[in-house]
């Protein structure tokens, strides 16, 4: 029992990180076809904001982190803004050159990352209290990993009000729903655009801190590995789809732990859950190419 | 508009292809110093090994030029296909102690299988959702190189072949040219399977689908079919270039299953012009020769005596080629054949 609740907690903590950087893919994607294949670099910057903020700053270990918190935060948005402005925009509904810039810019970056701080994982310093362990339900939880959940629901819960009642939600909706329609009415989609690029791209800064905590240690090739699982997760939920994006986390996280482990428990296996993830996409194309919550492809 | 430029100049075509590969052949026989551009002179097995390595990638690269350049699909899945024939006649000789001519006519075999049962599952989604897909699954064969089950594939460490099943003739320094005829007619053949196909009936529907798929469906063909024939071609034709780049290297390195694999396929096609025959041969070519000395530059004095804001970006390979595939596509988005044309075209109108 208590190995089961422990499964649930670890799996879920590996859902909020897809979560995390789905959910930005998923919204871009929706609101302009575009592919950030660089997503996975926004959580190497946050990843490394917050190392660099954490292993420098004289304080005590928790106000250490909030400064982290609101570093990589920042860092995330503006990098994010950034691209989109000067990489992204330019290249205005030219999906496939879209796609090869950010390639380009991926290579590049995680090369400049490991050239600039070693290949190697770093160990990250995170506060005792986030790598001690919490009981729930006579099960010894590592608190990382309930971290990562509940910042996971609350950056859910912040976008999907953000969603549902700004302004700025709305024109997102509108648009992901039929762009040229919201164009007409003369609202600049573009602008909600770069918006929702710097959400994408705070989600996964804060994915790359959340990672760094639950894993203990930073690593320039994380990004380009979660962005990978990410993919899996927002073609499972359905292309543009917010809420399928999470449902599909939450699925890819719990398929992904409970095969890695009573797989390596029971066959010596450890790469199970990988192939596992991967299979469920390939039942999920068969069954449903749409995604769980897509609809099929309009012109 | 490419057609019409086709006809009248083919004979010259002909001529320019034949004479290229002459030279590509004898050049095993040439004892040529190419300072700066070589360490070595042509004929001897560094450099010619190095030709070799570059003759390979450029026949990958055209076979990914098939499904990008001339279909239109982005698939970010390709090394995996590559990977297999690179993986699998290392496991069959090194693990399963078999001859080599069974373990590559099995590998032939099987990358034709495997692209065909994984596209006929990738290509019910298109688009973007199609290059996440085909990466997904080449990342699952990744992984399962990387962790190494039941210690076939040596994980990290790469597989090497065990040389006392392999033909005398494939292995030692002296028979390097061996190797690089091999790698030449691996070439010389993916050339003409690309040439052909572009040219034949499924060939213009793939470029048709490029151009307008919707439109290929109201004519009443289903493009699924022809997309999972360019698919098993493109993938096969990799397949082939794996077997020619583990000979080469005597051995199975995990590098090449990665997705960064696949992006680098990407990067030939784009910077020697997708769409296009000889341009993503070269492109191939470049990247691989430019990898390699890249590699050899980031680990000389010079670089090493530069201050660190300039020696850290220069020190990686991946760096400069991302940043160069990023001014690529902003700044010659053909690549080098749409800058050949270019300039050919100027010379035409004085």
């Amino acid at each position: 029992m208590s190995t089961l609740v422990l499964l649930v907690a670890t799996g879920l903590g590996l859902s909020g990180l897809y979560f995390l950087i789905a959910s930005g893919l998923s919204l871009t994607y929706g609101l302009m076809r575009v592919l950030n294949f660089a997503h996975g670099t926004f959580l190497t910057v946050g990843a490394y904001t917050a190392w660099w903020l954490a292993t420098r700053l004289q304080m005590d270990p928790t106000g250490r982190l909030v400064v982290a918190v609101a570093g990589c935060l920042v860092v995330g948005a503006v990098v994010a803004a950034a691209v989109e402005i000067v990489l992204i925009r330019p290249l205005y509904r030219r999906h496939v050159e879209q796609v090869l810039v950010t390639v380009g810019l991926a290579l590049a970056f995680t090369a400049l990352v490991q050239g600039a701080f070693g290949a190697d994982p770093k160990p990250f310093p995170a506060p005792a209290w986030s790598q001690g362990v919490t009981s729930v339900a006579g099960a010894a939880i590592p608190t990382s990993r309930l971290v990562t959940i509940f910042v996971a629901i609350a950056v859910y819960l912040a976008i999907a009000a953000f969603l549902r009642f700004s302004r700025w939600g709305l024109i997102v909706r509108a648009g992901v729903e039929n762009r040229s329609m919201v164009s007409a009415l003369g609202i600049d989609v573009q602008r909600a655009f770069t918006l929702v690029f710097a959400i994408g791209g705070v989600a996964a800064a804060l994915g790359g801190l959340l990672g760094a905590v639950y894993f203990g240690n930073i690593d320039p090739e994380r990004g380009t590995a979660t962005l990978i699982f990410a993919f899996i997760v927002i073609v499972i939920g359905g292309l543009g789809s917010f809420a399928g994006s999470a449902i599909a986390a939450v699925i890819v996280g719990l398929v992904q732990q409970f095969l890695n482990y009573y797989a390596s428990v029971y066959l010596g296996f450890s790469a199970a859950g990988d192939l596992g993830v991967v299979l469920l996409l390939a039942a999920v194309l068969l069954a449903r190419p749409a995604g769980l919550l897509g609809r099929p492809e309009r012109g | 508009m490419s057609r019409l430029n086709l006809h009248l100049p083919l004979r010259r075509g002909f001529a320019v292809a034949f004479a290229v590969f002459l030279i590509l052949a004898l050049t095993p026989f040439f004892e040529v110093p190419l300072p700066g551009i070589f360490s070595s002179p042509l004929n001897r097995p560094g450099t010619l090994q190095l030709l070799a390595l570059c003759l390979t990638l450029a026949g990958v690269a055209l076979s990914y030029n098939l499904i990008f350049g001339y279909t239109g699909l982005l698939s970010f899945g390709h090394a995996l296909y590559f990977a297999l024939g690179v993986y699998l006649p290392a496991l069959a000789v090194t693990r399963w102690h078999w001859t080599l001519a069974p373990a590559v006519l099995v590998t032939i075999l099987a990358g034709l299988l495997l692209p065909l049962a994984l596209g006929s599952l990738c290509l019910r989604v298109g688009g973007i959702a199609f290059a996440m897909v085909t990466l997904a699954f080449a990342q699952a064969g990744s992984i399962l190189v990387f962790k190494n089950p039941g210690h076939l594939t040596g994980g990290e460490e790469g597989l090497g072949l065990d040389f006392n099943l392999m033909p005398a003739a494939l292995t030692g320094i002296v028979n390097t040219p061996n190797l690089y005829w091999i790698a030449l007619s691996y070439l010389v053949f993916t050339f003409v399977v690309c040439w052909w196909a572009v040219g034949s009936r499924p060939g213009r529907v793939w470029q048709a689908i490029r151009e307008n798929e919707r439109r290929v469906e109201v004519m009443g063909l289903r493009p699924y079919t022809f997309k999972l024939l360019v698919f098993t071609l493109s993938g096969w034709l990799a397949c082939l270039g794996g077997i020619v780049y583990l000979l080469l290297l005597g051995g199975a390195t995990p590098a090449v299953t990665t997705a960064n694999f696949s992006l680098a396929l990407l990067l030939m096609v784009v910077l020697g012009g997708a769409g296009t025959l000889w341009g993503p041969a070269l492109g191939g070519a470049l990247y691989e020769y430019l990898d390699f000395r890249l590699v050899k530059l980031s680990a000389s004095g010079g670089v090493e005596s530069l201050p660190p804001l300039l020696r850290v970006p220069l020190s990686e390979p991946l760096f400069i080629l991302g940043t160069l595939f990023i001014l690529l596509v902003y700044f010659f988005p053909g690549g080098i054949a749409a800058v050949a044309a270019r300039v050919a075209r100027r010379r035409l109108r004085p």
